[in-house]
């Protein structure tokens, strides 16, 4: 299942995208993650998959801000963390 | 006593030929939504009984009195269901439920019975959010996104509308196609500002008809974005109780170039409903069957 996290606003749409058929359950995303934005759930098919969690849904634009500095932004410690590339960032 | 413009019709029904007593499993999904509440029964998978009425400010409260309501004059009590599932904004505080399951994965799944097999995309316009779900035959979710950030394009958002052009909301529909021609949207952001926006236009003498139309018609732009970024397959079908708004529904539909699933219930009914499938599938995996 792929769950978009996030919202669309007047300023854009701001959306992580995680995907529990990639993700392998390592919580190395979590771990690596300097806003605690992400966390380990079950969903409701019993998986057990990386999720943002209910505090920073609706404001993930300023929750993700220190990993997106306006100019030369460093690949994302989430993204890079996860090997089979179960996370993606929308904006 | 001001009319109240924004109310919808609360009520129960039960299929008068079911015999429950006959079932071997019976189930109920109660979802507490943020604005509406319904429960809904099935007695081995099939339509028993329901009720849908307006959320009180008292979560548990609200789901009881739905079960009471959906139970009325069925002879069937809360003790002869065998499993019960929570769903939707308050699913936590049902306190007779057995287990709480999103309302996403309620819907998608409660869509699947309503709509049968077919269906792909799922568009439920609740009373304070919006989610656009992709299901696979089964109603499993494939991918979910849900607005819940901001009120625009949610329910609420057409009573607010329903109560400053006092027209009952009822009739909001069938009212925004009675135009001479289809206006501008007003601003798709925020109900607040579309409110000032829609008193603006009146101001100006605007006829109440075509205010509607443009709200309905930016209420279709705000919902057509998010199913977007998901992506339409077909077959598409809308839950959730602006699927009632025929002139939110043609509007979106004729922008996506696509029509939506003709219901065979009650679209409010959808997030219980799909609670209650789950809820059997639960009874039967753990055995709490009629003996």
């Amino acid at each position: 299942m792929r769950a978009n996290y996030g919202y669309q606003d007047g300023s854009g749409a701001f959306f992580i995208t995680i995907d529990s058929n990639l993700c392998t359950s390592c919580e190395d995303c979590v771990t690596i993650c300097p806003s605690g934005v992400l966390e380990m759930i079950t969903d409701d098919y019993d998986d057990v998959t990386a999720a943002v969690t209910e505090e920073h849904r609706k404001k993930i634009k300023y929750s993700c801000a220190e990993c997106k500095p306006m100019e030369l932004q460093p690949p994302l410690p989430c993204i890079t963390a996860c090997e089979p590339g179960a996370i993606e960032h929308s904006w | 006593m001001s009319t109240e413009y924004w109310r919808w019709k609360e009520y129960n029904w039960k299929d008068p030929e079911s015999d429950w007593q006959q079932a071997s499993v019976i189930s109920a999904g109660v979802d507490v939504g943020s604005v509406s509440s319904q429960a809904v029964v099935m007695t081995d998978g099939e339509l028993f009984a329901y009720s849908n009425m307006r959320t009180g400010s008292d979560s548990p409260e609200s789901a009881e009195n739905a079960m009471k309501w959906a139970l009325e004059d069925t002879g069937m009590t809360l003790g002869d269901i065998n499993y019960v599932v929570g769903t939707g904004y308050g699913r936590v505080n049902v306190p007779f439920a057995d287990r709480a399951i999103t309302e996403i994965a309620c819907h998608g799944r409660g869509a699947n019975y309503m709509y049968g097999p077919t269906v792909r995309t799922i568009l439920d316009m609740g009373g304070q959010d919006c989610k656009a779900i992709l299901v696979d035959e089964r109603g499993k979710v494939q991918e979910f996104l849900m607005n819940d950030k901001c009120a625009a394009g949610t329910g609420r958002g057409m009573e607010v509308f329903a109560d400053l052009l006092e027209i009952s909301i009822e009739e909001i529909g069938d009212l925004s196609f009675d135009i001479d021609e289809e206006p501008e949207p007003v601003s798709s952001t925020c109900v607040i500002f579309a409110k000032s926006e829609a008193t603006g236009l009146l101001r100006q003498g605007w006829p109440k008809n075509d205010v509607l139309a443009a709200y309905c018609s930016a209420m279709s732009d705000r919902v057509f974005a998010l199913l977007e970024r998901v992506g339409v397959q077909e077959d598409f079908a809308i839950t959730g109780g602006i699927a009632k708004n025929a002139g939110v529904v043609r509007r979106l539909t004729k922008v996506m170039g696509v029509d939506a699933l003709e219901p065979k219930h009650d679209t409010q009914i959808a997030g219980a409903l799909g609670g209650a499938l789950f809820a059997k599938a639960l009874a039967e995996k753990e055995g709490k069957v009629r003996s």
